[in-house]
C-alpha cells in the first residue's frame, strides 16, 4: 500500500552545518539516496514521517587518506566506491561488495552512510567495515563522535546514534593482511544477501558475517580459535555453534549456518 | 519475396520503444476515479462484521449486494464470487470495493472486518474435494508392471507455485459510455471478460465491450483474472457513474492473483533390462487452490503430457486437482505440462541411472516416432520430431564428450526431451467455434480478431499470413486493436493457438477474399464496390477424433517438439548453480517470423530456468509471504546463461504455411534439463525450484 | 516547488518534494513512457537519467532532482536508432520494460562488451525475452560484433 505523500515532510539541507542545526532543532530522519525510503514506508516498516534530505551535501562525498586511515564520506555512492582507486587499493573487498549491491540504478543512489544508518542486517557493505574494524564518524552541533562499527549496532535496526547526529564519514584504518569477501545472494545480481562474509587474514584473523543475525556480527570465538592455531576443522565447528541464524522468506537457518562454515573453510584455504 | 518466414518490420510500430504505447495505467478519462479492493486476511472462515472506519464523503462503496445479476465469475464453473458474501475460502479474497478520486484518501480508508475463523486446509494430499479427475488408460499397466523380468523404478517429483511476473501488473479501467460500459484493460482474452460481465450484469446491461490496451506481458496470468478485476471496476463504475481505474500494485498482484499449480507426480515404471518401456503408472496431483478457475483443463493437459514423448504400450495415468484454502491457481504458460514433463524427464534420468544406461540411449530407444501411439491412443503423423530434436541437441552440444569428461567435476550437463500439444485439447477447438474476420479497407485489408498482442507478435504474424495468402504488400495489411464490439471472437489468446489456429482461419479468410477480389487489388476493388468483409470459422482437421469421457483419441492436432541441454557449474560451498549454457532445439512446424519465434524460445527458456532454480513462492498461512520482486526473484541479465536456439522445421499441413503452436513449448524443457544436469553432478534432486537451500539437503544420486 | 531540467527544457513542479519523481513525470507532466513495475527500485521499468546516471524514478523524491538534468524515454525523441533496433531485433516483446532498458543502455560506452551490457542492465527485469534479443539490439546499435553468446540461431 502506497504511503500518503501528503503525510511526509521532507526538508532539504544545503550544508552539513545546516543539517546538524535542523537535527538539533527537531527530530528528522536523514535520507540520502532514498533507495529504501518508499520501500520501507510502503511496507509499514518505517514509522517516521519527517525526513531530512541530505543528498545535496557534496562535502560528504570525498574519499581520502588521513593519518593512514581511508576516510570515506558518508554520501559516497556504491558507484563511486567501485570507481575509487583509493578504495581499490586499500579496501578492495569494499569495492567488491559495492559491485554486488543492486543494479546500476541502486549503486548510483545507495550510499555507504545510508547502508550503515539503515541498519539492515543484510547490508552488503557493513560486514566489510566490521571485518576492517572501521570507525563511524558521527557529528552533531555538539561535536564529533567516533564509534567503532562493531560497537555501533545495539540490536535489530538499532544503533547508538542519537537523533541529532549525522553520520559524516567512515574511517578505515590500514588493513594488514589478505582481504576476502563473498556475498551469497538470492540470485546473481540485484539480490538481497542470504549470507555475506568479509574477512581479513592478518596477524589476527578478523571475520564478519551479515544476514545471519539481527545485526552484522564478528565471530570472536572462531577468530580466537584460528589465531591460537586451532585447525580449520575445529574453527568450523566453533563457528557452527557461534552463529545463530534464522529462517526467513529468503533462506533457512540450516543453510546459512552450513554455508557460513563452508565459506570459512574456503576463506582459510584461499588466503593461506 | 514472401512475408512468411522473414523477420519483417513489426506491426507494433515504434511506440513500445519510445514510450508512446499506451498501457492501462497510462490512460485517463475525464472524471475518472480510482478503485481499491478490500480483501480477506484469513485463509478460511466466515465474515462476521464489516465496519467502515472512515469518512465516506466522496467514496463509492460496493459489496456483494451491488451485484446486478449473478455474483459469480463465469469461467469453467461459476463457483468463484466477485465479492465474498459470507464464506472466505482463501487469503486476499475480494470482499469490498472502494473508489475515490483522491488515491491518498482511498488508500487511507480503514475497513475493519471481523471473522469467524475455521481450520484451513493447505495440504493438497489431504484434500478430499476434487475439482476434476482424469484417467488415461492404454493397454494394461497394472498387469505389465507384474511381468517377469522387468525392472521397476519408482519416484515422486514435486514442483512449486510459480508467479507470472509480467512486468505490468494487472489493471483495467471501466468507463460508462455510449449507453453502456467499456473496459479498457490489460487482458489476454477480451471475450472471456465479456462472458464474465454478461453473467455479472445480466440482461439489464446489454452494452458491454472490452478494448485491450497495450499489454505488458501475460503468460497466462492475464487469461482469467482480468475477468475478476473488470467485474470489480464495472460495479464501481455503475454505482458511481464515473470511469473507474483499478491498477494493482506489485504486492497485491502477487498475493491475490493466480499462480502456476504446484504438483506432486508419482511414477512407477516397468522396463526391460535393456531399457524398453513396458509400463508406466503415473499419478498426478495438482493443487487447484480455493476455486475451480481453469484447473480442470490444466490438469487435463498435464495428464495428457505426463508420460512424456515416449512410446509405451501400457500406460495408466490418474490425475486429480483438488481444493485447498489458498488463492486459486490458474493458467500459466505450459498449462500443466511443465509440471508433468518435469516429473517424467527427471524420472527418465533416474531410470537410466538405475539401468546403468546412457540417458540419451534410453530416450533413443523409447522416444515416439511417426506411427507410434501416445498415451491417449493418438497415432502420430509425420510431423513428430522427437528423434530429430534429440539427435541435433546431442550433436550440437557435444553431449557425450562433456558427459564423460565432466563427470566428477563441478561442471555438469543434462538434457530433457519434451513435446507440447498445440491448440485446445481434444474437441476443444471444434467446440470453441472461433472466428476470424478480414475487412477490405480503401487501401488494403484489416484483420479483425480478438486475439491479443501481448508481446508474442500476434499482430505481425497474423499480418504476414494474410499478406502471403492474399498476395498483397505487407504494408497494406492493417491489424485492428481488439475491441469486442468490432472484432470477431477468435477464441482466447492461450494454448499456443494464436498462430496455428487463428492464423489458419485468417489464411482461409484471405483465400476467400482473394477469390472475391479477382484480378483487382484491394484498393481497386474498394473503389469500385466498396467495403466487403470475410468471416470464417475454424474447422479442425476432419481426422481428429476425441472421446472426452474416455480420454482417448487425438488429443491435439499436432505437437511441437524440443530437446533442451543445460550446462552448468556448481559451487559445492554455497550450493549455488550457475547455468553457463542452455541449448534449446525446438521444432514447431515453421517459424512465421523467425526473430519473434526465437524470442518466444529465449523468453520461455528464461522462465523455465527461473522455475528450475530461483522462483520460490513462500506460502505462510495460505498467503504468499514473499510477494515482492525483492524476495520472489526472477532471472536478471547476470542469471541468464548463453542461449543457443535452434529452430528446426517439420511442417504441420493443417497450420498456416506449415506452422504449429510455439508459445508454451519452450517452458517445458529447462527445468528437467537443469535437474538432470544436477543429477550428473551426483545430486539426487527431485523437486523444483532447486534452490541452494534445497540442494544443501539433497542426498547423492 | 522543485525546478529541474526535463528532456532539455526547464520544468517546475508544485508537488510536494516528497512526491515520487515517477508520479510527477507520469501524472503531472503526462510523460507516461516511464513505467511502474514494482514501486521498490527492483525492476527498473521506471529508469530515467538524472545528471546522466540511470536511477529508478519510483524511489526518488522529486525534491532530490532540484537543479538536475532529468532525461526520460521521451527525451530521446521518436527515432533514436536504439529504439528501432529494440523493435527490429525483438528486444521489445510486450514493451513494458523497454523504456527503462533503453535508458539504462544510454550510459554504455561506445564499444561495450557483452559483459558490460549485462552489468548495465542487471537492474532492469524483463520477463519476455530472456534478454538475448536486448543484447543483440544494443550491440548492433554500437556496431559491436555479436558474440555467439548473444544467441546463435540455426534453421534447418
Amino acid at each position: 500500500m502506497r504511503t500518503a505523500i501528503s503525510e511526509i515532510d521532507l526538508r532539504k539541507a544545503s550544508s552539513v552545518d545546516e543539517a546538524l542545526q535542523i537535527l538539533s532543532d527537531e527530530p528528522r530522519t536523514p535520507i540520502a539516496g532514498a533507495t529504501d525510503l518508499y520501500v520501507a514506508l510502503n511496507f509499514g516498516t518505517l514509522v517516521p514521517r519527517q525526513f531530512l534530505d541530505i543528498w545535496a551535501l557534496d562535502e560528504l562525498r570525498t574519499i581520502s587518506v588521513h593519518e593512514d586511515s581511508l576516510v570515506i564520506g558518508a554520501l559516497t555512492s556504491y558507484t563511486a566506491l567501485m570507481q575509487s582507486h583509493l578504495v581499490s587499493e586499500r579496501l578492495p573487498m569494499l569495492a567488491e561488495a559495492s559491485r554486488l549491491v543492486g543494479g546500476v540504478q541502486i549503486q548510483n543512489r545507495g550510499t555507504l552512510g545510508g547502508n550503515i544508518a539503515n541498519g539492515s542486517p543484510a547490508a552488503d557493505g557493513v560486514p566489510v567495515l566490521s571485518a576492517a574494524d572501521a570507525i563511524v564518524v558521527m557529528r552533531s552541533v555538539h561535536g564529533e563522535r567516533h564509534v567503532p562499527i562493531n560497537a555501533f549496532y545495539t540490536g535489530y535496526r538499532a544503533t547508538v546514534m542519537r537523533p541529532d547526529e549525522l553520520i559524516v564519514a567512515i574511517e578505515v584504518p590500514r588493513v594488514d593482511g589478505k582481504q576476502w569477501f563473498r556475498k551469497v545472494g538470492t540470485r546473481a545480481a540485484q539480490a538481497i544477501s542470504k549470507i555475506v562474509m568479509a574477512a581479513v587474514r592478518g596477524p589476527a584473523p578478523r571475520i564478519a558475517f551479515g544476514s545471519v543475525a539481527p545485526t552484522v556480527v564478528r565471530v570472536p570465538l572462531t577468530e580466537n580459535a584460528l589465531e591460537s592455531g586451532k585447525s580449520i576443522d575445529e574453527a568450523v565447528e566453533i563457528l557452527g555453534k557461534e552463529l545463530k541464524p534464522i529462517d526467513d522468506v529468503r533462506s533457512t537457518a540450516d543453510y546459512r549456518r552450513r554455508v557460513s562454515q563452508n565459506l570459512l573453510r574456503r576463506f582459510w584455504a584461499e588466503t593461506a | 519475396m514472401t512475408a512468411v518466414g522473414t523477420s519483417v518490420a513489426r506491426k507494433d510500430g515504434i511506440g513500445k520503444a519510445t514510450g508512446a504505447a499506451k498501457y492501462a495505467d497510462d490512460i485517463t478519462f475525464p472524471g475518472m476515479i480510482h478503485g481499491r479492493t478490500i480483501r480477506s486476511t484469513i485463509p478460511r472462515g466466515k465474515i462476521k462484521s464489516i465496519k467502515l472506519d472512515f469518512d465516506k464523503t466522496g467514496f463509492t462503496i460496493v459489496d456483494y449486494h451491488d451485484v446486478p445479476a449473478k455474483n459469480a465469475v463465469d469461467l469453467m464453473s461459476q463457483d468463484q464470487p466477485f465479492l465474498a458474501e459470507s464464506e472466505i475460502r482463501h487469503m486476499a479474497e475480494p470482499i469490498l470495493l472502494l473508489a475515490h478520486e483522491d488515491r491518498e484518501k482511498l488508500n487511507a480508508a480503514n475497513v475493519v472486518i471481523e471473522y469467524e475463523e475455521s481450520e484451513p486446509l493447505f495440504d493438497p494430499e489431504k484434500s478430499t474435494q476434487v475439482f476434476k479427475s482424469v484417467e488415461i488408460v492404454k493397454g494394461d499397466a497394472e498387469r505389465a508392471l507384474g511381468n517377469d523380468g522387468v525392472v521397476i523404478v519408482e519416484g515422486t517429483y514435486t514442483t512449486g507455485h510459480q508467479e507470472h511476473v509480467y512486468i505490468e501488473p494487472n489493471g483495467v479501467i471501466a468507463v460508462p459510455e455510449d449507453g453502456g460500459i467499456s473496459i479498457y484493460g490489460s487482458v489476454q482474452c477480451p471475450f472471456y471478460v465479456i462472458k464474465a460481465l454478461r453473467c455479472l450484469l445480466g440482461s439489464a446491461h446489454p452494452n458491454v465491450r472490452v478494448i485491450q490496451t497495450e499489454t505488458g506481458g501475460g503468460f497466462g496470468g492475464k487469461e482469467e483474472y482480468p475477468s475478476m478485476i473488470s467485474g470489480h471496476a464495472v460495479m464501481l463504475a455503475l454505482k458511481s457513474g464515473r470511469p473507474v481505474k483499478i491498477i494493482y500494485d506489485r504486492s497485491e498482484d502477487m498475493v491475490a492473483t493466480t499462480k502456476r499449480h504446484p504438483s506432486i507426480v508419482r511414477h512407477r515404471t516397468a522396463l526391460t533390462r535393456d531399457g524398453h518401456l513396458v509400463a508406466m503408472d503415473i499419478d498426478v496431483l495438482m493443487d487447484g487452490g480455493a476455486y475451480v478457475t481453469l484447473s480442470p483443463t490444466v490438469l487435463s493437459r498435464g495428464c495428457i503430457h505426463a508420460a512424456g514423448p515416449y512410446n509405451c504400450d501400457n500406460i495408466h495415468i490418474r490425475g486429480r486437482t483438488v481444493f485447498t484454502n489458498t488463492p486459486p491457481n490458474g493458467a500459466f504458460r505450459g498449462f500443466g505440462a511443465p509440471q508433468t514433463e518435469f516429473a517424467v524427464e527427471v524420472h527418465m534420468d533416474r531410470i537410466a541411472e538405475h539401468l546403468g544406461m546412457d540417458p540419451v540411449d534410453l530416450r533413443r530407444i523409447n522416444a515416439l516416432r511417426p506411427g507410434d501411439k501416445t498415451a491417449t491412443g493418438q497415432t502420430l503423423r509425420d510431423d513428430a520430431s522427437a528423434h530429430m530434436v534429440l539427435e541435433e541437441a546431442v550433436r550440437r552440444t557435444d553431449f557425450d564428450r562433456k558427459r564423460k569428461e565432466w563427470k566428477g567435476t563441478n561442471r555438469a550437463i543434462g538434457l530433457a526431451l519434451f513435446y507440447h500439444g498445440a491448440g485446445f485439447t481434444g474437441a476443444g477447438e471444434r467446440n470453441l467455434k472461433s472466428r476470424a474476420r478480414l475487412e477490405l479497407t480503401p487501401s488494403g485489408v484489416r484483420i479483425a480478431v480478438g486475439s491479443t498482442e501481448i508481446g508474442q507478435g500476434t499482430r505481425t504474424m497474423h499480418a504476414q499470413i494474410v499478406t502471403d495468402a492474399l498476395g498483397i504488400p505487407y504494408e497494406d495489411v492493417d491489424v485492428a486493436q481488439p475491441d469486442t464490439s468490432r472484432v470477431a471472437d477468435s477464441g482466447p489468446t492461450v494454448a499456443s493457438r494464436t498462430c496455428m489456429v487463428v492464423g489458419k482461419i485468417l489464411e482461409e479468410c484471405a483465400h476467400e477474399m482473394k477469390e472475391k477480389l479477382g484480378s483487382l487489388t484491394p484498393a481497386e476493388y474498394y473503389a469500385k464496390n466498396g467495403a466487403i468483409t470475410v468471416e470464417r470459422m475454424y474447422e479442425p482437421p476432419d481426422w481428429i477424433q476425441w472421446d472426452d469421457s474416455l480420454y482417448r483419441g487425438d488429443a491435439y492436432a499436432t505437437y511441437g517438439w524440443g530437446c533442451d541441454v543445460a550446462e552448468l557449474e556448481y559451487d559445492p560451498d554455497t550450493y549455488e548453480v550457475k547455468p553457463i549454457k542452455l541449448t534449446a532445439v525446438q521444432e514447431f512446424g515453421r517459424p512465421i517470423h523467425p526473430a519473434l519465434a526465437r524470442g518466444q524460445i529465449e523468453g520461455g527458456t528464461a522462465q523455465g530456468l527461473g522455475y528450475a532454480l530461483l522462483e520460490k513462492v513462500v506460502m505462510r498461512n495460505g498467503a504468499m509471504a514473499n510477494g515482492q520482486l525483492t524476495n520472489y526473484v526472477i532471472p536478471t541479465t547476470l542469471d541468464m546463461p548463453e542461449l543457443d536456439v535452434v529452430m528446426m522445421e517439420n511442417p504441420y499441413p493443417g497450420g498456416p504455411f506449415g506452422a504449429k503452436g510455439l508459445g508454451e513449448l519452450p517452458m517445458d524443457g529447462p527445468a528437467p534439463a537443469v535437474v538432470n544436469a544436477l543429477r550428473h553432478l551426483g545430486i539426487d534432486v527431485r523437486d523444483i525450484p532447486a534452490t541452494p537451500e534445497l540442494l544443501s539437503t539433497c542426498g547423492t544420486a | 516547488m522543485t525546478q529541474f531540467t526535463l528532456n532539455g527544457e526547464s520544468t517546475q513542479t508544485e508537488s510536494s518534494p516528497a512526491s515520487r519523481l515517477l508520479d510527477v513525470l507520469r501524472e503531472e507532466l503526462h510523460l507516461t513512457g516511464s513505467k511502474e513495475g514494482c514501486g521498490e527500485g527492483e525492476c527498473g521499468a521506471c529508469t530515467v537519467l538524472v545528471d546522466g546516471e540511470p536511477v529508478c524514478s519510483c524511489i526518488i523524491p522529486v525534491g532530490q532532482v532540484e537543479g538536475c538534468e532529468v532525461v526520460t524515454i521521451e527525451g530521446l525523441g521518436g527515432n533514436h536508432p536504439l529504439q528501432e533496433l529494440f523493435m527490429n531485433e525483438v528486444g521489445a516483446q510486450c514493451g513494458i520494460c523497454t523504456p527503462g532498458m533503453i535508458m539504462a543502455a544510454m550510459t554504455l560506452g561506445p564499444e561495450p562488451t557483452l559483459e558490460e551490457v549485462k552489468i548495465a542492465l542487471a537492474g532492469n527485469l524483463c520477463r519476455c525475452t530472456g534478454y538475448s534479443a536486448i543484447y543483440r539490439a544494443i550491440l548492433k546499435w554500437r556496431g559491436m560484433p555479436l558474440p555467439t553468446e548473444a544467441g546463435s540461431l540455426v534453421i534447418e
